[in-house]
């Protein structure tokens, strides 16, 4: 069904001067899905998601975001994703209430609504006690607990998150993880989630696909993509063991 | 509009808000009282002595007291305002890894860099205005004469060109952080375009007027030559925007004086008896004159500002964001 699709890419291409990024990709995320993005460094996974959120103009082929063109749409499509960029920055002058509502403003919440739901994020963020105090004094782990706040703010449908639990100590990263899941499940929110985290991944995701040199090598679900590789068997392999036999095959 | 809003009032709230700010207001205010009270005491003296000075008022701004006046110390160090408000408005979000963020939200792209560029020239309007109003304030209090309604038209005219010419700086700081990675390159570049427009294209403009037209002052030399060589001068001296302020702002400032162009003054002056009865009888031009002589030079000016702006615009939405 195509209201189904969330995400879809054909032969989405991007070069750069010397080299390919992402190499015609073809891909798609049915709604209500986590899609699990793997991949060495410099796979493109960051430059798909910026082609999808219309940040980055695709060499060739094409992409749909609920059924909207980035190029065309950009604004339409950034109101219905929240991005999370790797390593996001903040004014470093702001608190974190000014952080947010910024971000609310600039995505055209209301005053009113806004500071209510500022104040229910940083609850759920864990992050009320530091509320006032400047983003330049946050640790890594508040950093990451901002941004996903700030992602949170415009009621998305969709989320990209790229290495959302990086620098998180285990028990934010946990809290984080169970965050997401519960935004899937309660709020139906599709998430794509590009992270080098394995056992995260694999806890979480519907389906993973990973991509290497700017192409997808494997898509579809850690059982599937193992039965492809190992054959059917009683042993239940890890995506670890998954993504290695991929990763040295190419 | 929604997004361009939120940048241009977040962007001068910083602006506000910055020490570098705080600096900058508070050197150019320091300035501005010592110029005017030096126009203000030359002025008391002269205006004690003479039976009428004409359009006393704009005398606080363009009378050179101590060493500038005010109109020449905006022409001299006006452009620090622009250079110091922008030459790290895109890079620095670029280095801060905020940049990604702001444009991932749902405002379009130009929205970022209009509103920069808004709250910049807000916050340069201020600073004039508000220096204006306080010299204006203190001209009343020191010499006593209030303005005419004529004065307060040129005044605010020299406001507007001032504005634009301050614009024109900040532009060419945002073009330098746009397409510079690095904050101190960017802080450097601008700085070393400022210091050669301003103070080395007329020494160029020299050399190469002697050059193509030779003026020995020892021997005779054609009247055709030298005024080859200073409309050489002249129109290479044009290349820099202080020039083309100082010309654009002449006759608003100083409505004594009826042109602009070097080769008429020096005319006029090589002659005794033209020059005595040029200042004896000289009217001032009025308003209207003023402008239709100086409006060329308002116009370029603008023109600078709006290309240099363009610029910056056109890279600024062509640039890959991830770079």
């Amino acid at each position: 069904m195509e209201a189904d699709r969330v995400i879809e890419t054909v032969s989405l291409t991007k070069n750069y001067d010397h080299h390919r990024a992402v190499n015609s990709l073809s891909f798609e995320i049915k709604e209500g899905e986590i899609f699990g993005f793997l991949g060495p460094n410099g796979a493109g996974k960051t430059t798909t998601l910026l082609m999808l959120l219309g940040l980055s103009r695709p060499s060739a082929g094409y992409s749909r975001v609920c059924g909207l063109d980035p190029l065309r749409k950009a604004r339409e499509v950034k109101r219905l994703v929240g991005y999370l960029p790797e390593n996001v920055g903040f004014y470093a002058d702001l608190n974190a209430v000014e952080s947010l509502e910024y971000v609310a403003t600039l995505n055209g919440i209301k005053r009113a609504e806004a500071s209510a739901k500022i104040h229910e994020l940083l609850e759920v963020m864990g992050l009320s006690q530091d509320a006032h105090k400047k983003v330049g004094a946050f640790s890594r782990g508040m950093r990451q607990r901002l941004g996903v706040a700030e992602v949170l703010i415009k009621d998305p449908r969709v989320l990209f998150l790229d290495e959302p639990t990086i620098g998180l100590d285990p028990d934010g990263a946990l809290r984080l993880i169970d965050l997401i899941q519960s935004l899937n499940r309660d709020k139906n929110i599709t998430v794509l989630i590009a992270s080098h985290n394995l056992y995260q991944v694999q806890k979480i995701s519907h389906r993973v696909g990973i991509m290497i040199d700017g192409k997808m090598v494997a898509e579809g679900s850690v059982q599937s993509l193992a039965e492809a590789k190992f054959g059917v068997g009683e042993k239940e392999y890890s995506l670890e063991e998954v993504y290695m036999k991929y990763f040295r095959e190419v | 509009m929604q997004g361009l809003y939120a940048v241009f009032s977040k962007e001068l709230r910083d602006h506000f808000s910055s020490y570098r700010f705080v600096i900058l207001f508070a050197l150019i205010a320091m300035v501005s009282f010592i110029t005017s009270y030096m126009a203000g005491v030359h002025m008391k003296g002269n205006l004690e002595a003479l039976a009428k000075t004409r359009f006393p008022f704009l005398t606080l701004f363009s009378t050179p007291g101590a060493v500038l006046s005010m109109v020449q110390f905006v022409a001299f160090f006006g452009p620090l305002i622009g250079l110091v408000l922008g030459f790290d408005s895109i890079n620095r979000e670029r280095a801060d890894g905020t940049l990604v963020k702001l444009v991932s939200q749902p405002i379009y792209r130009d929205a970022v860099i209009n509103g920069k560029f808004l709250a910049g020239v807000t916050t340069i309007s201020i600073i004039l205005l508000s220096i204006v109003l306080v010299i204006s304030g203190f001209g009343l209090a020191l010499v006593g004469t209030v303005p005419e309604v004529e004065e307060v038209w040129r005044i605010f005219i020299f406001l507007v060109i001032s504005i634009f010419y301050i614009s024109f700086w900040l532009g060419v700081a945002i073009l330098f952080s746009i397409s510079l990675k690095s904050i101190a390159t960017s802080a450097l570049a601008s700085a070393a375009l400022w210091i050669f427009l301003s103070f080395f294209v007329s020494l160029g403009a020299d050399v190469l007027a002697n050059t193509v037209a030779p003026v020995d002052n020892s021997k005779e030399t054609e009247p055709a030559t030298i005024i080859k060589n200073l409309k050489i001068k002249e129109m290479v001296s044009l290349c820099s925007p202080m020039v083309l302020y100082t010309d654009a702002t002449a006759t608003i400032m100083d409505p004594m004086r009826n042109t602009i162009s070097i080769v008429s003054i020096v005319q006029r002056e090589r002659r005794p008896m033209e020059k005595l009865l040029s200042s004896r009888f000289q009217n001032p031009l009025s308003l209207g004159q003023s402008l239709i002589v100086v409006f060329p030079y308002m116009i370029a000016l603008i023109a600078i500002t709006f290309i240099c702006f363009a610029i910056s615009y056109l890279i600024f939405m062509l640039q890959e964001i991830r770079t």
